[in-house]
């Protein structure tokens, strides 16, 4: 039966404690980016990633479970998520990091940044998932495990020529990351489903400039949840990308790019 | 042989299925009349009474959020039964341990029917097909690992008699476990396990556990009950009796093989009724990535993975697909005149390698109560003691 090939011991860039991830790196200038990606493939965010390395370094690694990233059975939250990019962070003496969390990456990003933004100095959230800000009914994040392909594409972009469309078409080699990557997304984020309960209650540890990016027809989570998120980060802006759906850095990788350019530098 | 006798008790008054995306999960219940359901529940009852009039033993599995099976609280409904029959043991088959969050309650639910019953349960556990992933919010992943969890958790529950014991494993935490009252049959009530394919057998095995396979065929059934005799013998246990064996079919018998084939045809509503949504079928981590992703580009081709022998990834014909006389050929189907009827099964007995419970699904769909009743009473009048002389003749 066909699989993903995985990094290794070789290819993969060690992260701590054993895991090694595949690791995209754009860019050459002096302050470092590090790109959280969302849950979808990795390889549609590269246009951003390339003009985002206009500015930055640019590290973007394939969380574990995710992609051609291996994941051992103990790294199972977004908690370990967390302290594996912040030990990096440590281990790599980076300072004055910009870090990027792009949709489920951005749930990640919140998680460190409560804990500690002693080596981050601006943090981006891109149409983030991780809190809840309603109540028992209000469902803020689309159920993706219970809502066909077909619809998820029309969701998910503002045009759907960005989707992957009909998967019995599709490349094979993409069927299997998308299958691989909703894996990993339920084992961090079934229940509660993607979110953590107790996140809301410390973001006011968040310390440094923030801002919020949001497509402007994310049908996945609706902007207002991204504003209601921003309220409650300490001096957190807000920014809506036109045309764009859950993930305005594939639809609009420039305008993201610029914006995030504009806002840390 | 014992005989089980099942339904999955339907609500069959439905919309076109043009008319909804998915039978199972999503299918609003405002579709339900209150009245008609109480009415059909009257008449399953019945029905059971009615297997256990003739003889038969009966069995109760349970569904969620789905029109197919109106049985959504099974250990109720082996309660139900516990009362209002005498002699039938009483086949939970089975609890979906990996989609409940509590095991020692389930425990104490199977100690009760079974004091209740005084001693007439028989309790099965299962894994739990994929579209009850969504209906009970369970988590897809780790689920063959927190059912055996559990499972080692209930029987503890049940077996121990000295006072609480503690229990803080991976999936389930509960310090003081002591349930009252306990299991009518000592040390416990005799457990089942169901079983897809061959590797889920190993374990069964290991435990002695009765290994059950649903609608799996000749060939199917035969390699799950082969890996469970061959892991018995590695372990040098003496040979499996046939009661560790069993094997649910769709079963009709009519007084000729006409009537019996249109009985039957009644109950292939279970297998075309069964219209499920890609997304319940293929929950992330219920099966290995790559197994889904197959399914998922071939999604026209794999209605329900539930109901394939073999979930390794290989697209074989979906039953709903299948003619009634390939099922029978296949032997998914038992049908016919008592005659044929009884041939079938003697001939799926020696296919096998031999098996001592065959659990009935011989109500379906739009099947009326008198028709239902009718195929039961001549299975039990003149299918059993011609099987029953072949399979004791056998096993002596």
């Amino acid at each position: 039966m066909q699989t993903l090939d995985l990094v290794d011991a070789h290819s993969g860039v060690e992260f701590g404690n054993g895991v090694r991830l595949d690791v995209r790196r754009d860019g050459t200038g002096e302050r470092t980016a590090l790109v959280l990606p969302g849950a979808e493939r990795a390889v549609e965010d590269g246009r951003f990633l390339e003009a985002l390395a206009e500015d930055f370094a640019v590290v973007t690694p394939s969380h574990p479970g995710f992609s051609r990233s291996p994941r051992p059975d103990w790294c199972s939250s977004v908690d370990d998520l967390a302290y594996l990019y912040l030990d990096w962070l440590d281990r790599s003496e980076l300072t004055d990091v910009t870090l990027v969390g792009l949709q489920f990456g951005g749930w990640v990003a919140l998680e460190m940044a409560v804990r500690s933004c002693a080596r981050i100095s601006r943090l981006v959230l891109v149409d983030s998932v991780g809190v809840k800000l309603g109540g028992p009914l209000d469902r803020e994040v689309v159920d993706l495990f219970a809502t066909p392909h077909a619809e998820l594409d029309k969701i998910i972009y503002a045009d759907r020529a960005h989707a992957l469309g009909d998967l019995a078409l599709a490349p094979v080699d993409d069927v299997l990351e998308l299958a691989r990557n909703e894996e990993a997304l339920v084992t961090y984020g079934w229940q509660p489903y993607l979110h953590n309960p107790r996140l809301l209650n410390w973001l006011w540890r968040i310390t440094v400039p923030t801002t919020v990016v949001w497509g402007d027809s994310d049908g996945v989570v609706v902007p207002d949840y991204g504003r209601g998120l921003a309220a409650r980060i300490p001096g957190a802006s807000f920014d809506l990308i036109d045309r764009a759906g859950h993930r305005p850095q594939v639809e609009r990788p420039h305008d993201v790019a610029r914006l995030i350019a504009k806002f840390a530098v | 042989m014992q005989y089980w006798s099942f339904t999955e008790a339907a609500y069959p008054d439905l919309p076109e299925p043009e008319t909804y995306p998915s039978i199972r999960v999503t299918l609003p219940n405002g579709v339900i009349d209150p009245e008609r359901a109480a009415s059909l529940w009257d008449r399953y009852i019945r029905e059971w009474q009615v297997a256990d009039e003739c003889g038969l033993n009966v069995m109760v599995n349970e569904h969620h959020s789905t029109a197919t099976c109106m049985t959504s609280v099974a250990p109720l409904i082996t309660a139900v039964l516990a009362r209002v029959t005498s002699n039938a043991r009483i086949l939970l088959l089975g609890n979906p341990v990996a989609n409940r969050p509590d095991p020692v309650r389930i425990a104490e639910e199977m100690a009760l029917v079974d004091v209740l019953s005084h001693g007439r349960l028989d309790v099965g556990f299962v894994r739990g097909v994929p579209y009850e992933i969504s209906a009970t919010n369970t988590k897809p992943i780790g689920m063959t690992e927190r059912m055996w969890e559990a499972i080692e958790l209930i029987t503890r529950a049940w077996a121990t008699h000295d006072g609480p014991f503690n229990w803080e494993g991976e999936f389930f935490h509960h310090r003081q476990v002591n349930i009252w009252p306990r299991p009518y049959q000592q040390p416990t009530p005799p457990v089942w396990v169901t079983a897809v394919s061959p590797s889920s057998a190993t374990r069964i095995a290991d435990q002695d556990y009765r290994i059950a396979t649903f609608l799996t065929g000749y060939e199917g059934a035969r390699t799950v009950f082969q890996a469970y005799r061959d892991r018995q013998a590695e372990a040098g246990k003496p040979v499996p009796a046939d009661d560790k064996f069993g094997y649910a079919a769709l079963v009709y018998t009519g007084k000729t093989d006409a009537e019996g084939l249109d009985g039957a045809r009644k109950l292939l509503w279970y297998l075309t009724s069964n219209k499920v949504a890609t997304e319940f079928l293929y929950p992330p981590g219920y099966t290995p990535y790559p197994v889904r992703a197959a399914g998922l580009r071939a999604h026209s081709a794999v209605h329900d993975p539930a109901l394939l022998a073999d979930q390794g990834g290989h697209a074989k014909k979906d039953l709903a697909l299948m003619s009634l006389e390939e099922l029978i050929d296949r032997g998914i189907v038992f049908a016919g005149s008592p005659q044929t009827v009884s041939n079938q099964i003697e001939k799926f007995y020696s296919e096998v390698g031999g098996f001592g419970n065959l659990l009935l699904m011989g109500q379906a769909g739009h099947m009326e109560h008198d028709e239902a009743v009718r195929g039961l009473e001549l299975f039990a009048d003149q299918v059993v003691p011609a099987v029953n002389r072949l399979t004791d003749a056998a096993t002596v």
